[in-house]
């Protein structure tokens, strides 16, 4: 019974979200909201902006860095954390 | 866990092998610039490389090529250049993470400054990436004890 109502919860949440995508512009539109608001600047300004021919590492190191600081942060965090969940002694015996 | 499996096969592709995914990490590292790649992408092939000696020799051989220390350090070190290089901009009254006011520093104009300011960032994301995931890999294959794992190996 329990796993039955997951299993329509599942169902009608994905049901959901597709009735959602029914909305959404085509693949690839160029008169999207995405390409008419940002990308266009992003596009025009990133060569003579910041040199960098590949408009991909401009937005992720300069105009998103703060993003890529903090994902940054994240997998340090996370490598400190599995050492501290599983490191045992330092080479003193158990 | 691990078994200490002696193929000279292996042993031979992968010492061969390792050289080459260093300096194609550190290619793709350089050329995120002009085409798909970066410090996130270098950072892992850097890793796998150390995975591999792991794997195909022992633990005891990827912790001679880089040390359980030298390895908790370069894991700092890498957020350590990222967020420092932002908080150099901070010493020109500009803002966080600002590479332009590094034409203070550096003999370029503002625009090359953000050039070689991304690179500066991009190479301590890619310690930091590297050093996690041979520090990950480690502990989950040894579940954390890797000098009983190597104890067991010289037995």
């Amino acid at each position: 019974m329990n796993r039955l109502l997951s299993l329509l919860i599942t169902a009608l949440a994905g049901l959901l979200l597709l009735y959602g995508a029914v909305e959404f512009p085509p693949w690839g539109d160029p008169r999207q909201p995405a390409s008419t608001h940002v990308s266009p600047r992003y596009i025009e300004k990133t060569l003579p902006e910041t040199g960098v021919p590949n408009a991909v590492t401009s937005v992720l190191a300069d105009y998103r860095g703060y993003d890529t600081m903090f994902e940054t942060s994240v997998i340090f965090t996370a490598g400190v954390a599995v050492m501290m969940l599983l490191r045992r002694s330092n080479g003193k015996k158990r | 866990m691990v078994k200490n499996v002696d193929d000279i096969i292996i042993r031979t592709c992968s010492r061969i092998m390792v050289p080459f995914l260093q300096i194609f990490s550190l290619y793709v590292f350089a050329h995120g610039h002009g085409s798909p790649g970066g410090g996130f992408q270098g950072g892992c092939i850097m890793a796998a490389s150390f995975i591999l000696l792991a794997v195909a020799f022992d633990i005891g051989e990827a912790k001679r090529r880089f040390s359980e220390k030298a390895n908790a350090l370069l894991c700092c070190v890498g957020v350590f250049i990222y967020a420092g290089a932002g908080a150099v901009s901070l010493l020109f009254s500009s803002n966080f993470l600002d590479y332009s006011a590094w034409r203070h520093i550096i003999p370029v104009g503002p625009i090359m400054a953000r050039y070689y300011g991304m690179v500066l960032i991009e190479l301590g994301v890619e310690i930091t990436v590297m050093a996690v995931m041979v520090s990950i890999f480690l502990d989950l294959v040894t579940a954390g004890d890797q000098e009983a794992v190597l104890e067991g190996i010289d037995d």
